[in-house]
């Protein structure tokens, strides 16, 4: 999957995190994250649920107070300076909603009117699949229609950045689509994106950079090809056999992460010298195989990989 | 995204007066969409009025009442019942709404705070309050010949007071439920017995001793009273409007740091 990335530019980092730390009642949700969103790139936080993935960003957004660490939206504070901030920053929450009797372009209109420099909004609505909605309710939006509602209004204040928290969770899968290509269009236009997700596909696909979250901790930061790299499992090898193989065999390959066996078929997670092992194995062995495939390993198979191993 | 999309709307101040405007219009639209909003806040008190104004014999002069007839005395009551119906059962539920589905904390990413919302719909009810108001008084006025209010400074006076305080009650019912049923529910647990303190079963002034001197010291019981006093052409007795400032200014203490924007 190739995505053309724009480079970043040399104007600074536009979001910083350090040293984040942030507990409720004593439990610890957010602990020591530290980042940076650059001008211009998408960043992807990546992890399940529970992770602190809202905690941190809603921390950026200045709705939670940090326990400890530094955090600055374009050189602002998002607590002392929270007014300010709302001018640069654009924000989608995880769960919110508007009044179900207001209309897509009453929203348009009432959010716009709080920005000293809004986006005109019917082109953006234009932009967004929204024109033929205006005058519907949000209480009939569809979930994907309600979703490119809360883009629009993220974007309306012409904000630096935006922070889109799982945008896409709930969406199926050919709305889903529909939003990245959005996303690609925001980024496009020089506007940095903070995603949260929990869509490892997603991520990959969206992100020029990712921090891998788990348990409040971030477990790896880099882009998503150096991620897949960094994990001990890049190559996914997968065949049936025409004849069983011994598990001992198999264990024995140089570069080897896991085994799976369903019914006849074998997936082997390991490296490219995983791949030269297997196909003299077979050779010396005689064994045909029925469906041999060679894959690159996904961002899911590292993320699983990064967070065990933590 | 293409340049029309960076097209740049003329600058405007952020969260002034513009941004506030549009906030009150957004929610006076929402308000009349919702037509059991305008049903029980507009129609129902004056149409209280007129069902009791059916009675015959609510229109004859009744002597235990130094002369007046028993609708007179309903006339402050449903005057009344507009800022509870308004305060107590549409204004509580609306605010812990907008708690409820994130509407406040979405509003304060933005540049305009939550609390111009809060305010937004207390001033709506407010209004909404005496607009029904004043349509009791001229409902009674055509249909039963019920004399205007005679000391009308004293009676705009004990409005505002028990309008404050109806309003600073429904917050701190808004600020305690957890959620827009909660808010409800308690709304109309503290509607009956407000009702009750407004005279609609027994007039304030018929309750028995003991029971009176409580009422009196509640908002709609000392509204009630002080309605009635100007309503005849007397200034209301202090004590009743120090009752209301009281009420009012309490309460919206305890909302206020009783009230939770998330
Ligand atoms: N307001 C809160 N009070 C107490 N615990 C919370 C609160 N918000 C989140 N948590 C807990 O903090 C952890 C991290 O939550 P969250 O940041 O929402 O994770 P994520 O967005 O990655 O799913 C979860 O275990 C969640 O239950
Ligand atoms: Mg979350």
């Amino acid at each position: 999957m190739t995505t053309t990335r724009i480079p970043r530019t040399t104007r600074g980092p536009v979001i910083e995190v350090s040293e984040l730390h942030k507990a409720y009642g004593g439990r610890t949700v957010v602990d020591d994250v530290s980042f940076t969103v650059e001008e211009g790139e998408v960043f992807g936080i990546l992890g399940p649920n529970g992770a602190g993935k809202t905690t941190t960003v809603e921390c950026i957004e200045g709705l939670r107070v940090p326990d400890s660490g530094r955090i600055r939206v374009a050189g602002l504070d998002p607590v002392a300076d929270q007014t300010e901030v709302t001018h640069v920053l654009g924000v989608q929450l995880q769960e919110s909603a508007l009044q179900a009797k207001l209309t897509v372009r009453e929203a348009l209109e009432l959010y716009s009117s709080f920005y000293t420099r809004p986006l005109d909004w019917r082109p953006l609505a234009e932009r967004l699949g929204l024109t033929a909605k205006l005058t519907t309710r949000f209480g009939k939006l569809s979930g994907g229609q309600k979703q490119r509602l809360f883009i629009a209004l993220a974007l309306i204040g012409s904000p630096r950045v935006v922070v889109l928290d799982e945008l896409t969770t709930g969406l199926d899968p050919r709305a889903r689509r529909d939003t990245w290509s959005l996303i690609e269009d925001v980024r496009d236009s020089g506007v940095a994106v903070l995603l949260v997700t929990h869509f490892m596909e997603e991520a990959q696909r969206l992100c020029n950079r990712i921090a891998l979250i788990d348990k409040g901790k971030i477990s790896a930061l880099d882009t998503p090809a150096g991620l897949i790299g960094k994990s001990s499992t890049s190559t996914v090898i997968s065949f049936t056999p025409s004849q069983p193989i011994d598990q001992e065999i198999l264990a024995a390959l140089p570069g080897l992460a896991t085994i799976e066996r369903q019914d006849a078929r074998i997936t082997l997670r390991g490296t490219e010298e995983t791949v030269n092992a297997v196909i003299s194995l077979l050779a010396q062995a005689h064994i045909l195989t029925h469906q041999f495939r060679v894959t690159d390993a996904t961002l899911d198979d590292a993320f699983l990989d990064l967070t065990e191993a933590s | 995204m293409t340049d029309q999309v960076t097209t740049i709307a003329p600058p405007a101040p952020a969260g002034g007066p513009s941004a506030r405007s549009a906030v009150l219009r957004s929610e006076i639209r929402l308000y009349g969409r919702d037509i059991s909003n305008v049903l029980l806040s507009i129609v129902f008190p004056p149409l209280l009025l007129v069902i009791l104004g059916l009675v015959p014999s609510f229109r004859e002069v009744n002597p235990d009442l130094d002369g007046l007839r028993v609708i007179d005395l309903y006339v402050p009551v449903v005057v009344l019942i507009s800022l509870i119906t308004a305060a107590l059962l549409i204004f509580p539920p609306i605010l812990t709404s907008y708690r409820e589905l994130g509407i406040l904390r979405r509003m304060s990413t933005t540049p305009v705070r939550p609390s111009t919302l809060l305010f937004t719909q207390m001033w709506l009810n407010g209004v909404m309050a005496l607009v029904s108001a004043a349509l009791c008084l001229f409902v009674g006025w055509l249909a039963f010949d019920v004399a205007l209010p005679r000391q009308v400074f004293g009676y705009v006076l004990a409005l505002l007071l028990a309008g404050a305080a109806s309003l600073a009650i429904g917050a701190l019912v808004a600020a305690v439920a957890k959620a827009a049923r909660h808010a409800t529910g308690i709304g109309v647990a503290v509607y009956f017995p407000a009702l009750f303190c407004t005279g609609l079963w027994i007039p304030v002034r018929s309750m028995p001793e003991a029971l009176g001197d409580v009422v009196e010291f509640t908002p709609f019981g000392a509204a009630a009273n002080a309605l009635g006093q100007a309503a005849a052409g007397d200034w209301p007795d202090w004590r009743f409007l120090v009752v209301l400032a009281a009420w009012a200014v309490v309460t919206s203490a305890a909302a206020i740091r009783w009230f939770r924007w998330e």
